[in-house]
Protein backbone atom coordinates (compact mmCIF):
# COMPACT_ATOMS: atom_id res chain seq x y z
CA UNK A 1 0.00 0.00 0.00
CA UNK A 2 1.32 3.47 -0.78
CA UNK A 3 1.55 6.33 1.36
CA UNK A 4 -1.12 9.09 1.26
CA UNK A 5 1.55 11.25 -0.41
CA UNK A 6 2.36 8.72 -2.86
CA UNK A 7 -1.46 8.55 -3.80
CA UNK A 8 -2.06 12.09 -3.93
CA UNK A 9 0.54 12.85 -6.41
CA UNK A 10 0.10 9.90 -8.61
CA UNK A 11 -3.27 11.21 -9.03
CA UNK A 12 -2.58 14.89 -9.31
CA UNK A 13 0.17 13.97 -12.00
CA UNK A 14 -2.44 12.00 -13.82
CA UNK A 15 -4.98 14.32 -13.86
CA UNK A 16 -3.10 17.51 -14.54
CA UNK A 17 -0.85 15.77 -17.15
CA UNK A 18 2.64 16.59 -15.21
CA UNK A 19 5.34 14.49 -14.42
CA UNK A 20 5.48 13.16 -10.71
CA UNK A 21 8.53 14.87 -9.92
CA UNK A 22 6.93 17.85 -10.78
CA UNK A 23 4.58 17.59 -8.37
CA UNK A 24 6.29 19.01 -5.23
CA UNK A 25 4.55 19.82 -1.83
CA UNK A 26 4.50 23.32 -2.39
CA UNK A 27 3.29 23.19 -5.41
CA UNK A 28 0.40 25.13 -6.26
CA UNK A 29 -1.79 23.65 -8.97
CA UNK A 30 -2.89 26.55 -10.73
CA UNK A 31 0.16 29.06 -10.64
CA UNK A 32 3.05 25.69 -10.83
CA UNK A 33 1.31 23.36 -12.69
CA UNK A 34 -1.23 25.32 -15.09
CA UNK A 35 -4.24 23.88 -13.67
CA UNK A 36 -7.40 26.11 -14.80
CA UNK A 37 -10.81 26.09 -12.63
CA UNK A 38 -12.08 22.62 -14.65
CA UNK A 39 -8.63 20.86 -13.52
CA UNK A 40 -8.87 21.91 -10.23
CA UNK A 41 -12.44 20.54 -9.83
CA UNK A 42 -11.58 17.07 -11.06
CA UNK A 43 -8.69 16.52 -9.36
CA UNK A 44 -11.06 16.79 -5.88
CA UNK A 45 -13.44 14.69 -7.93
CA UNK A 46 -10.10 12.51 -8.02
CA UNK A 47 -9.12 12.85 -5.13
CA UNK A 48 -12.51 11.95 -3.62
CA UNK A 49 -12.79 8.88 -5.80
CA UNK A 50 -9.97 7.07 -4.59
CA UNK A 51 -9.89 8.50 -0.84
CA UNK A 52 -13.70 7.50 -0.63
CA UNK A 53 -14.45 10.48 0.78
CA UNK A 54 -16.55 13.52 0.37
CA UNK A 55 -15.18 16.94 0.02
CA UNK A 56 -17.21 19.96 1.05
CA UNK A 57 -17.07 22.57 -1.84
CA UNK A 58 -15.93 24.79 1.18
CA UNK A 59 -12.89 22.94 1.73
CA UNK A 60 -12.08 21.82 -1.61
CA UNK A 61 -11.71 25.70 -2.21
CA UNK A 62 -9.40 25.80 0.27
CA UNK A 63 -6.98 22.64 -1.17
CA UNK A 64 -4.96 24.60 -3.85
CA UNK A 65 -1.34 22.56 -3.17
CA UNK A 66 -0.26 19.41 -3.07
CA UNK A 67 0.78 19.51 0.54
CA UNK A 68 -2.79 21.07 1.27
CA UNK A 69 -4.06 18.13 -0.28
CA UNK A 70 -2.06 15.62 1.48
CA UNK A 71 -2.95 17.33 4.99
CA UNK A 72 -6.60 17.35 4.26
CA UNK A 73 -7.05 13.89 3.95
CA UNK A 74 -4.80 12.78 6.31
CA UNK A 75 -6.56 14.91 9.07
CA UNK A 76 -9.96 13.58 7.90
CA UNK A 77 -8.91 10.05 7.13
CA UNK A 78 -6.75 9.77 10.44
CA UNK B 1 -10.50 12.28 -43.09
CA UNK B 2 -13.40 9.69 -43.44
CA UNK B 3 -16.32 11.32 -41.96
CA UNK B 4 -18.47 8.79 -39.67
CA UNK B 5 -21.76 8.29 -38.46
CA UNK B 6 -21.23 5.36 -36.52
CA UNK B 7 -22.26 5.54 -32.68
CA UNK B 8 -20.93 1.63 -31.81
CA UNK B 9 -19.76 1.26 -28.33
CA UNK B 10 -21.45 4.41 -27.25
CA UNK B 11 -23.93 4.48 -24.79
CA UNK B 12 -26.81 7.13 -25.15
CA UNK B 13 -29.41 8.28 -22.55
CA UNK B 14 -32.45 9.84 -24.18
CA UNK B 15 -35.23 11.49 -21.63
CA UNK B 16 -38.83 11.61 -22.81
CA UNK B 17 -38.71 8.74 -25.63
CA UNK B 18 -41.48 6.80 -25.43
CA UNK B 19 -43.28 8.94 -28.14
CA UNK B 20 -42.87 11.90 -30.55
CA UNK B 21 -39.51 13.24 -30.62
CA UNK B 22 -37.82 11.70 -28.29
CA UNK B 23 -39.06 8.04 -29.89
CA UNK B 24 -37.30 9.02 -33.12
CA UNK B 25 -34.27 10.17 -31.93
CA UNK B 26 -33.63 6.90 -29.16
CA UNK B 27 -34.31 4.71 -33.12
CA UNK B 28 -32.15 6.95 -34.74
CA UNK B 29 -28.91 6.39 -32.41
CA UNK B 30 -29.60 2.77 -31.92
CA UNK B 31 -29.85 2.25 -35.36
CA UNK B 32 -26.70 3.97 -35.72
CA UNK B 33 -25.08 1.63 -33.11
CA UNK B 34 -25.68 2.83 -29.95
CA UNK B 35 -26.72 1.61 -26.58
CA UNK B 36 -30.00 3.64 -26.03
CA UNK B 37 -31.43 3.59 -22.77
CA UNK B 38 -34.86 5.87 -23.70
CA UNK B 39 -36.52 7.15 -20.49
CA UNK B 40 -40.46 7.65 -19.68
CA UNK B 41 -42.48 8.95 -16.74
CA UNK B 42 -44.14 5.74 -16.34
CA UNK B 43 -43.82 1.72 -15.96
CA UNK B 44 -45.75 1.45 -18.83
CA UNK B 45 -43.97 4.13 -21.28
CA UNK B 46 -40.56 2.18 -20.20
CA UNK B 47 -42.08 -1.21 -21.21
CA UNK B 48 -43.40 0.51 -24.68
CA UNK B 49 -39.65 1.97 -24.90
CA UNK B 50 -37.95 -1.32 -24.08
CA UNK B 51 -40.44 -3.12 -26.52
CA UNK B 52 -40.20 -0.90 -29.28
CA UNK B 53 -36.38 -1.34 -29.58
CA UNK B 54 -36.29 -4.72 -29.08
CA UNK B 55 -38.45 -5.41 -32.18
CA UNK B 56 -36.24 -2.89 -34.13
CA UNK B 57 -33.13 -5.32 -32.89
CA UNK B 58 -31.40 -2.13 -31.13
CA UNK B 59 -29.63 -2.35 -27.96
CA UNK B 60 -31.10 -0.84 -25.04
CA UNK B 61 -33.63 -0.35 -22.67
CA UNK B 62 -36.67 2.12 -21.55
CA UNK B 63 -36.02 2.86 -17.87
CA UNK B 64 -38.16 5.08 -15.36
CA UNK B 65 -37.59 8.82 -14.85
CA UNK B 66 -38.95 11.90 -13.34
CA UNK B 67 -36.70 14.45 -15.12
CA UNK B 68 -37.95 16.67 -11.94
CA UNK B 69 -36.29 14.26 -9.04
CA UNK B 70 -33.40 14.22 -7.75
CA UNK B 71 -33.36 10.79 -6.13
CA UNK B 72 -35.43 9.39 -9.68
CA UNK B 73 -32.51 10.67 -11.83
CA UNK B 74 -29.64 9.14 -9.16
CA UNK B 75 -31.50 5.72 -8.96
CA UNK B 76 -31.56 5.86 -13.20
CA UNK B 77 -27.98 6.82 -13.74
CA UNK B 78 -26.70 4.17 -11.25
CA UNK B 79 -28.43 1.39 -12.98
CA UNK B 80 -27.58 2.48 -16.32
CA UNK B 81 -24.13 2.38 -15.61
CA UNK B 82 -24.44 -0.86 -13.42
CA UNK B 83 -26.18 -2.65 -16.71
CA UNK B 84 -24.61 -0.77 -19.79
CA UNK B 85 -22.09 2.13 -18.73
CA UNK B 86 -22.00 5.57 -18.06
CA UNK B 87 -23.76 7.08 -20.76
CA UNK B 88 -21.71 9.60 -23.03
CA UNK B 89 -24.44 10.98 -24.86
CA UNK B 90 -27.39 12.70 -23.55
CA UNK B 91 -30.05 13.91 -25.34
CA UNK B 92 -32.42 16.41 -23.15
CA UNK B 93 -35.72 15.92 -24.78
CA UNK B 94 -38.57 15.88 -21.59
CA UNK B 95 -40.98 18.93 -22.40
CA UNK B 96 -44.30 19.61 -21.01
CA UNK B 97 -46.52 22.61 -22.28
CA UNK B 98 -48.81 24.34 -19.76
CA UNK B 99 -50.24 27.22 -22.08
CA UNK B 100 -52.16 29.79 -20.59
CA UNK B 101 -51.80 33.80 -21.67
CA UNK B 102 -49.31 35.18 -18.98
CA UNK B 103 -52.43 37.07 -17.38
CA UNK B 104 -54.70 34.07 -16.65
CA UNK B 105 -51.01 31.83 -15.67
CA UNK B 106 -51.19 29.64 -12.92
CA UNK B 107 -47.92 29.77 -10.61
CA UNK B 108 -47.91 26.08 -10.96
CA UNK B 109 -48.37 26.40 -14.65
CA UNK B 110 -44.94 29.09 -15.01
CA UNK B 111 -43.15 26.09 -12.01
CA UNK B 112 -43.86 23.02 -13.85
CA UNK B 113 -43.07 23.59 -17.13
CA UNK B 114 -39.33 25.68 -15.87
CA UNK B 115 -38.73 22.90 -13.76
CA UNK B 116 -39.43 20.15 -16.53
CA UNK B 117 -37.96 22.15 -19.27
CA UNK B 118 -35.26 23.54 -18.13
CA UNK B 119 -34.28 23.01 -14.45
CA UNK B 120 -34.07 18.97 -15.45
CA UNK B 121 -31.67 19.61 -17.92
CA UNK B 122 -29.45 21.20 -15.30
CA UNK B 123 -30.03 18.15 -12.82
CA UNK B 124 -29.73 15.73 -16.05
CA UNK B 125 -26.61 17.33 -17.34
CA UNK B 126 -24.86 17.53 -14.13
CA UNK B 127 -25.45 13.92 -13.47
CA UNK B 128 -24.20 12.71 -16.88
CA UNK B 129 -21.12 15.26 -16.73
CA UNK B 130 -18.63 13.73 -14.27
CA UNK B 131 -18.66 10.67 -16.79
CA UNK B 132 -17.99 12.57 -19.73
CA UNK B 133 -15.45 14.68 -18.70
CA UNK B 134 -13.29 11.50 -17.47
CA UNK B 135 -14.01 9.88 -21.03
CA UNK B 136 -12.51 13.19 -22.21
CA UNK B 137 -15.78 13.22 -24.60
CA UNK B 138 -19.49 13.68 -24.66
CA UNK B 139 -22.14 15.31 -26.72
CA UNK B 140 -24.96 16.79 -25.41
CA UNK B 141 -27.62 18.17 -27.15
CA UNK B 142 -30.84 20.00 -25.90
CA UNK B 143 -34.13 19.80 -27.71
CA UNK B 144 -35.34 23.27 -27.69
CA UNK B 145 -38.34 24.84 -30.02
CA UNK B 146 -38.98 27.64 -32.14
CA UNK B 147 -41.11 28.87 -29.67
CA UNK B 148 -37.69 29.83 -27.66
CA UNK B 149 -36.64 32.00 -30.43
CA UNK B 150 -39.96 33.93 -32.31
CA UNK B 151 -42.36 33.89 -29.11
CA UNK B 152 -46.22 32.27 -28.92
CA UNK B 153 -48.85 34.35 -27.22
CA UNK B 154 -49.79 31.85 -24.60
CA UNK B 155 -46.52 30.38 -24.24
CA UNK B 156 -44.29 32.69 -22.05
CA UNK B 157 -43.41 29.68 -19.58
CA UNK B 158 -42.42 27.40 -22.23
CA UNK B 159 -40.61 29.77 -24.54
CA UNK B 160 -38.67 30.71 -21.49
CA UNK B 161 -37.59 27.13 -20.96
CA UNK B 162 -36.60 27.38 -24.33
CA UNK B 163 -34.41 30.07 -24.42
CA UNK B 164 -32.86 29.18 -21.11
CA UNK B 165 -31.58 26.17 -23.00
CA UNK B 166 -30.06 27.80 -25.55
CA UNK B 167 -28.14 29.87 -23.50
CA UNK B 168 -27.42 27.00 -20.85
CA UNK B 169 -25.73 25.41 -23.66
CA UNK B 170 -23.41 28.33 -25.16
CA UNK B 171 -22.13 28.31 -21.67
CA UNK B 172 -21.60 24.75 -20.75
CA UNK B 173 -19.75 24.18 -24.51
CA UNK B 174 -17.52 27.11 -23.07
CA UNK B 175 -17.13 25.08 -20.02
CA UNK B 176 -16.18 21.77 -20.90
CA UNK B 177 -15.21 21.98 -24.67
CA UNK B 178 -11.15 21.14 -23.18
CA UNK B 179 -12.84 17.77 -22.27
CA UNK B 180 -13.91 17.31 -26.12
CA UNK B 181 -17.02 17.14 -24.78
CA UNK B 182 -20.09 19.15 -27.28
CA UNK B 183 -23.05 20.99 -26.03
CA UNK B 184 -25.39 21.97 -28.72
CA UNK B 185 -29.41 22.85 -29.36
CA UNK B 186 -31.96 21.34 -31.40
CA UNK B 187 -34.86 23.64 -32.58
CA UNK B 188 -37.58 21.81 -33.85
CA UNK B 189 -40.46 23.86 -35.29
CA UNK B 190 -43.87 22.94 -35.72
CA UNK B 191 -43.39 18.85 -35.88
CA UNK B 192 -45.97 16.11 -36.50
CA UNK B 193 -46.10 15.20 -32.73
CA UNK B 194 -49.06 14.50 -29.70
CA UNK B 195 -47.75 17.90 -29.13
CA UNK B 196 -49.02 19.45 -31.78
CA UNK B 197 -52.12 17.29 -33.07
CA UNK B 198 -53.95 19.36 -29.95
CA UNK B 199 -53.56 22.45 -31.30
CA UNK B 200 -57.45 23.61 -32.79
CA UNK B 201 -57.46 23.62 -36.37
CA UNK B 202 -57.35 27.14 -37.54
CA UNK B 203 -54.14 27.50 -35.64
CA UNK B 204 -52.49 24.82 -36.94
CA UNK B 205 -53.88 26.35 -40.77
CA UNK B 206 -52.37 29.84 -39.41
CA UNK B 207 -48.97 28.05 -38.51
CA UNK B 208 -48.94 26.24 -41.79
CA UNK B 209 -49.16 29.53 -43.91
CA UNK B 210 -45.55 30.03 -42.46
CA UNK B 211 -44.16 27.43 -43.57
CA UNK B 212 -42.48 27.80 -46.68
CA UNK B 213 -41.79 23.80 -47.56
CA UNK B 214 -45.76 23.51 -46.60
CA UNK B 215 -45.50 21.22 -44.62
CA UNK B 216 -45.32 19.73 -40.72
CA UNK B 217 -42.08 18.62 -39.76
CA UNK B 218 -41.43 14.44 -39.19
CA UNK B 219 -39.90 13.70 -35.46
CA UNK B 220 -37.37 11.86 -37.94
CA UNK B 221 -36.28 14.51 -39.42
CA UNK B 222 -35.40 15.84 -35.94
CA UNK B 223 -33.69 13.03 -34.75
CA UNK B 224 -31.23 12.98 -38.15
CA UNK B 225 -29.90 16.31 -36.83
CA UNK B 226 -29.55 14.92 -33.64
CA UNK B 227 -27.83 11.90 -34.80
CA UNK B 228 -25.17 13.70 -36.97
CA UNK B 229 -24.48 16.14 -33.59
CA UNK B 230 -23.95 12.62 -31.64
CA UNK B 231 -21.86 11.80 -34.18
CA UNK B 232 -18.24 12.03 -35.07
CA UNK B 233 -19.12 13.90 -38.02
CA UNK B 234 -20.69 16.89 -35.58
CA UNK B 235 -17.77 17.07 -33.92
CA UNK B 236 -16.48 20.43 -34.55
CA UNK B 237 -20.03 21.96 -33.86
CA UNK B 238 -20.65 23.20 -30.47
CA UNK B 239 -22.35 25.80 -28.42
CA UNK B 240 -24.89 26.02 -31.63
CA UNK B 241 -28.40 26.12 -31.66
CA UNK B 242 -29.59 24.22 -35.03
CA UNK B 243 -33.25 25.58 -36.06
CA UNK B 244 -35.13 23.10 -38.07
CA UNK B 245 -38.38 24.26 -39.09
CA UNK B 246 -38.87 23.71 -42.83
CA UNK B 247 -38.45 27.33 -42.71
CA UNK B 248 -40.55 29.53 -40.41
CA UNK B 249 -38.32 31.08 -38.83
CA UNK B 250 -34.74 31.56 -40.36
CA UNK B 251 -32.43 32.49 -37.52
Amino acid sequence: MSSIEERVKKIVAEQLGVKEEDVKPEASFVEDLGADSLDTVELVMALEEEFETEIPDEEAEKITTVQLAIDYIKENLG
Amino acid sequence: MTITTSLNDKVALVTGASRGIGAAIADTLGDLGATVIGTATSEAGAEKISARLAEKGLKGAGKVLDVTSADSLAALLAAVKEEFGAPTILVNNAGITKDNLLMRMKDEEWASVIDTNLSAVYRVTKGCLRDMTKARWGRIVNISSVVGSMGNAGQSNYAATKAGVAGFGRSLAAEVGSRGITVNTVAPGFIDTDMTRVLPEEQREALMAKIPLGRLGEPEEIAAVVAFLASDAGGYVTGETIHVNGGMYMA
